[in-house]
């Protein structure tokens, strides 16, 4: 939109870009246009292939299919040095610089201005103030970096990464530690440079900051690109609908499925009320009831406080207010164990990190949890433990059927699905899933979700933590919508429909509670 | 449908023990090579003698420290105060043992020992210090504790109970050897035979994903500090018993360096996760077998730092999945 030369090439274009891990498509056939002097969102839900876009462009990893041109010239740089040699600079949420090095060092690494093969060290002072006054950064070049805030961390990265020629600028996520007085001071900077000609893509989960700084709005979503606008004339309501892979006709359109409430009337018993539950700073302070045989399920956007709201519920962080209750009894949840003890159970989004224990094998992993329950003088004999293991292996399909194969050895689906199992194994009564189908193949997603809609018709609690909207409606009995960090709408009965949750994210009017 | 992960099991080694069970076999082997009688065995005074013999003697107290550093390592800690433990417990052993029962000396050397391992326990479990930087303070303040205790001397006794812990001998095998192999049992009786080996592999590997699941990953990584300290008591008594003395500055000098060898010998990843306690012990026998092979040959004993070095690259080499792909390489390569 910006662009005045539109005969002249784009300055950075991306067509058809591929990429694959392991056999997993995490980009296909990608297109992506950036003109000189335009700020550009890259948008898109955890998965969607935003990281994996910037890591292809600048090199960090190789391209299966794809062209990627700077001014019109074919660009396949090898490496980050490559990309930044060829004017791809790219700001990371984590600064990649050395905190105990000056600011100046930290501008100048690795081209210090010598004389005679020593560090001139006054004239890379002088040159690293001019820089930072171009930036209005009133520090003091000869401070170590690990001195000054996160934010100004950020734009000495951003300043050097400037100074470095560079055509285009990728700032991936660099709001994401920052206040909001931060972020007004870095959205100047961009506009300046945008200014100067430079070409901004800027990656973050904040809705209001992409109104806020941007000229222009990619999405992509599932590693495919939904498609690209100008930010003026794409509504909120719109975006987020592309961002979760939802049209506003296709949802309406759809008839809920039949079973999915259970006529409403069986209210069952309540096992878990939590009132004013939250902590500061973490999850605003939340009413949350949990029945026998209900599904809730949990939506909003990235960042929105889902996991934060799951972590609390299962005491894996601990809440500063309120009160809960389970089984009637008035409870403090320091611990999961403590959660554990009233038959919680909890299957984090990080399966990786927080899920299983890779070089465990899928035996151990699944009797894990019912086994640090009963603590570790009641172990578990043997012969029950593979009694279990089969069990939970023959029920849930995990494949390949070798409960002594090291788990970490398994797809993503079967590794889900012994966590699962785990939990089973302890007989729970409440189940918190974060995002328990992300990441895995269709087969396995689609057993998943029946898996869940059977638990539930078995009396269990679940709590659900999604972003596919269209598969949450289908089994939740109750959406509780958050966002930025505060439950904003719960929709009950027939109110539960995709159109309604992405209203109470997109907050265009309050959602009414049924 | 399995994942490329060629790093995960990277220990798994054909079958569990056999590089470390062939390794032992071979070093002895070369001990009877350079000394022929190595295998020749008397029985005098109703105790048996002999270079073999001697191995497992003077393996003994690194042997004990393995039993402990294996649980320590298998959490992903380490424990690098094991050596000073052991001159804490030697020495209030030598200053009690002609003044009190044995029971009372030992049960006030092994409760320091098991102190000691509470103290390295609080720190990484509940104040959440490195363990190599939580270890190390008592690894410094220990033998000054120790050379406290013993005001500097070397502290003699003569008591024949206390000494009998090195001297003695059941059914013909020094006592420390008995000792060894009771300790290396209760250990794995415990921990295979009720839950905690598990508990213990799985903090080690995956310390967050355990505490979702409920483990208590606080009290298991303190129990292992505990057992740790104990242990190295144990040794501290065997080396104390030995020598009718104890001597604050030499008494486990570098031990813990032999046992987390041993450890590393027996395959244990330091990432921690899966361990073995009597590969551990193994790792201990095969140290002191080359320290007699050494001894033995007339060799100068500063070689035996030089042979122990590349003993412990030759081991890393064969557990380096890099070296694993490498060689398969070169293997396609020649076919």
């Amino acid at each position: 939109m910006s662009s005045a030369h539109s005969n002249d090439a784009p300055l950075l274009a991306i067509r058809g870009l591929t990429k694959s891990f392991a056999g997993f498509p995490a980009l296909q056939g990608v297109d992506f246009t950036l003109e000189a002097g335009e700020i550009h969102a890259l948008l898109g839900e955890n998965g969607a292939g935003k990281s994996t876009l910037i890591k292809t462009v600048t090199g960090i990893v190789t391209r299966d299919a794809g062209t990627v041109t700077l001014d019109g010239t074919p660009i396949a740089p090898r490496s980050g040095e490559a990309a930044q040699a060829a004017g791809l600079a790219t700001v990371y949420q984590e600064v990649n610089l050395l905190p105990n090095l000056t600011v100046a060092q930290n501008l100048f690494l690795n081209r210090e201005p010598t004389r005679f093969g020593l560090v001139r060290h006054g004239e890379m002072r002088r040159r690293a103030a001019a820089i930072l006054a171009g930036f209005d950064l009133a520090i003091d070049p000869g401070t170590p970096l690990g001195d000054h805030s996160v934010a100004v961390q950020h734009l000495v990265a951003i300043a050097r990464a400037v100074d470095l020629s560079a055509r285009v600028l990728i700032l991936d996520e660099p709001t994401a530690s920052l206040d909001a007085h931060e972020v007004e001071i870095l959205f100047r900077v961009m506009r300046r440079l945008a200014a100067k000609g430079l070409g901004i893509v800027f990656v973050t989960h904040f809705l209001d900051q992409v109104y806020a700084v941007t000229d222009r709005i990619t999405v992509l979503r599932n590693g495919r690109l939904v498609g690209s606008w100008a930010t003026a004339d794409l509504p909120r309501m719109r975006l987020i609908q592309a961002m979760l892979g939802r049209e506003l006709g296709e949802a309406t359109a759809e008839a809920a499925p039949a079973d999915r409430h259970r006529s409403g009337a069986t209210e069952g018993s309540e096992i878990a009320v939590y009132e004013q539950f939250g902590k500061p700073g973490y999850v605003a302070p939340f009413d949350l009831t949990l029945r026998r045989g209900e599904v809730v399920g949990l939506a909003g956007l990235l960042g929105s406080g889902r996991t934060e709201t799951a972590r609390l519920l299962f005491g894996a962080e601990m809440a500063q207010t309120g009160r809960a209750r389970i089984d009637g009894a008035p409870v403090r949840l320091r611990t999961p164990r403590d959660a554990i003890r009233h038959r919680f159970g909890y299957c984090p989004e990080e399966r990786k990190t927080e899920g299983i224990i890779a070089e465990l094998s899928v035996r151990d992993n699944i009797v894990l949890a019912l086994q640090a329950r009963r603590g570790p003088f009641r172990p578990i004999p043997r012969r029950e433990q593979e009694a279990l293991a089969r069990r939970y292996i023959a029920m849930l399909d995990i494949r390949p059927p070798d409960p002594e194969r090291p788990i970490g050895l398994l797809s993503g689906g079967n590794q889900q699905k012994a966590l699962l199992a785990r939990w089973l194994a302890t007989e729970p009564q409440v189940l918190i899933l974060d995002e328990p189908t992300r990441g895995i193949d269709v087969g396995a997603h689609a057993e998943i979700i029946r898996l869940i809609r059977q638990l539930c018709d078995g009396g269990l609690a679940l709590v659900v933590i999604s972003s596919e909207l269209e598969e949450i409606v289908t089994y939740a009995d109750r959406v509780v919508v958050m966002r930025d960090r505060t439950q904003i709408a719960t929709l009950e009965g027939e109110a539960v429909d995709v159109t309604a949750i992405l209203k109470a994210i997109a907050g265009d009017e309050p959602a009414e509670a049924a | 449908m399995q994942a490329p992960s060629r790093r995960l099991p990277a220990l798994r080694l054909p079958r569990r023990g056999a590089p470390q069970l062939l390794a032992f076999a071979a070093i002895l082997l070369v001990d009877w090579l350079v000394s022929p009688q190595f295998f020749d065995l008397r029985m005098q005074g109703g105790r048996l003698f002999g270079s073999l013999i001697d191995v497992f003697n003077r393996g003994a107290p690194v042997a004990l420290l393995s039993i402990g550093m294996v649980l320590v390592v298998a959490t992903r800690g380490i424990d690098l105060s094991v050596g000073a433990v052991m001159a804490i417990a030697g020495a209030v052993a030598a200053s009690l043992a002609d003044t009190h029962a044995l029971p009372v000396v030992l049960a006030a050397s092994l409760g320091a020992g098991i102190l000691c391992g509470a103290w390295n326990g609080f720190l990484v479990a509940v104040l959440g210090i490195q363990p190599i930087i939580a270890t190390l303070i008592l690894m410094v303040a220990g033998r000054g504790i120790a050379q406290l205790l013993t005001e500097g001397r070397i502290v003699t006794f003569s008591a024949p109970g206390l000494a009998a812990v090195s001297n003695g001998a059941v059914v013909g095998l020094p006592a420390p050897v008995v000792l060894t192999v009771v300790v290396l049992a209760v250990t794995v009786l415990v921990v295979r035979g009720t839950a905690l080996g598990l508990l213990i592999e799985a903090t080690g590997a995956n310390a967050r994903a355990s505490a979702l699941a409920g483990v208590s990953t606080r009290t298991t990584t303190l129990a292992v500090y505990v057992w740790s300290g104990f242990c190295a008591a144990l040794a501290g008594l065997v080396t104390t018993a030995d020598i009718l003395g104890a001597d604050a500055n030499n008494a486990g000098l570098w031990l813990e360096l032999d046992a987390i060898l041993a450890v590393v010998i027996a395959g244990t990843s330091l990432m921690g996760g899966r361990f073995s306690v009597p590969l551990a012990v193994l790792g201990a026998f095969i140290i002191q077998a080359m320290n007699t092979g050494i001894l033995l040959s007339g060799y100068p004993p500063e070689l035996n730092l030089l042979v122990k070095a590349v003993v412990v690259l030759a081991v890393l080499l064969v557990q380096s999945p890099r070296l694993a792909g490498l060689s398969l390489l070169v293997r396609r390569r020649t076919a």
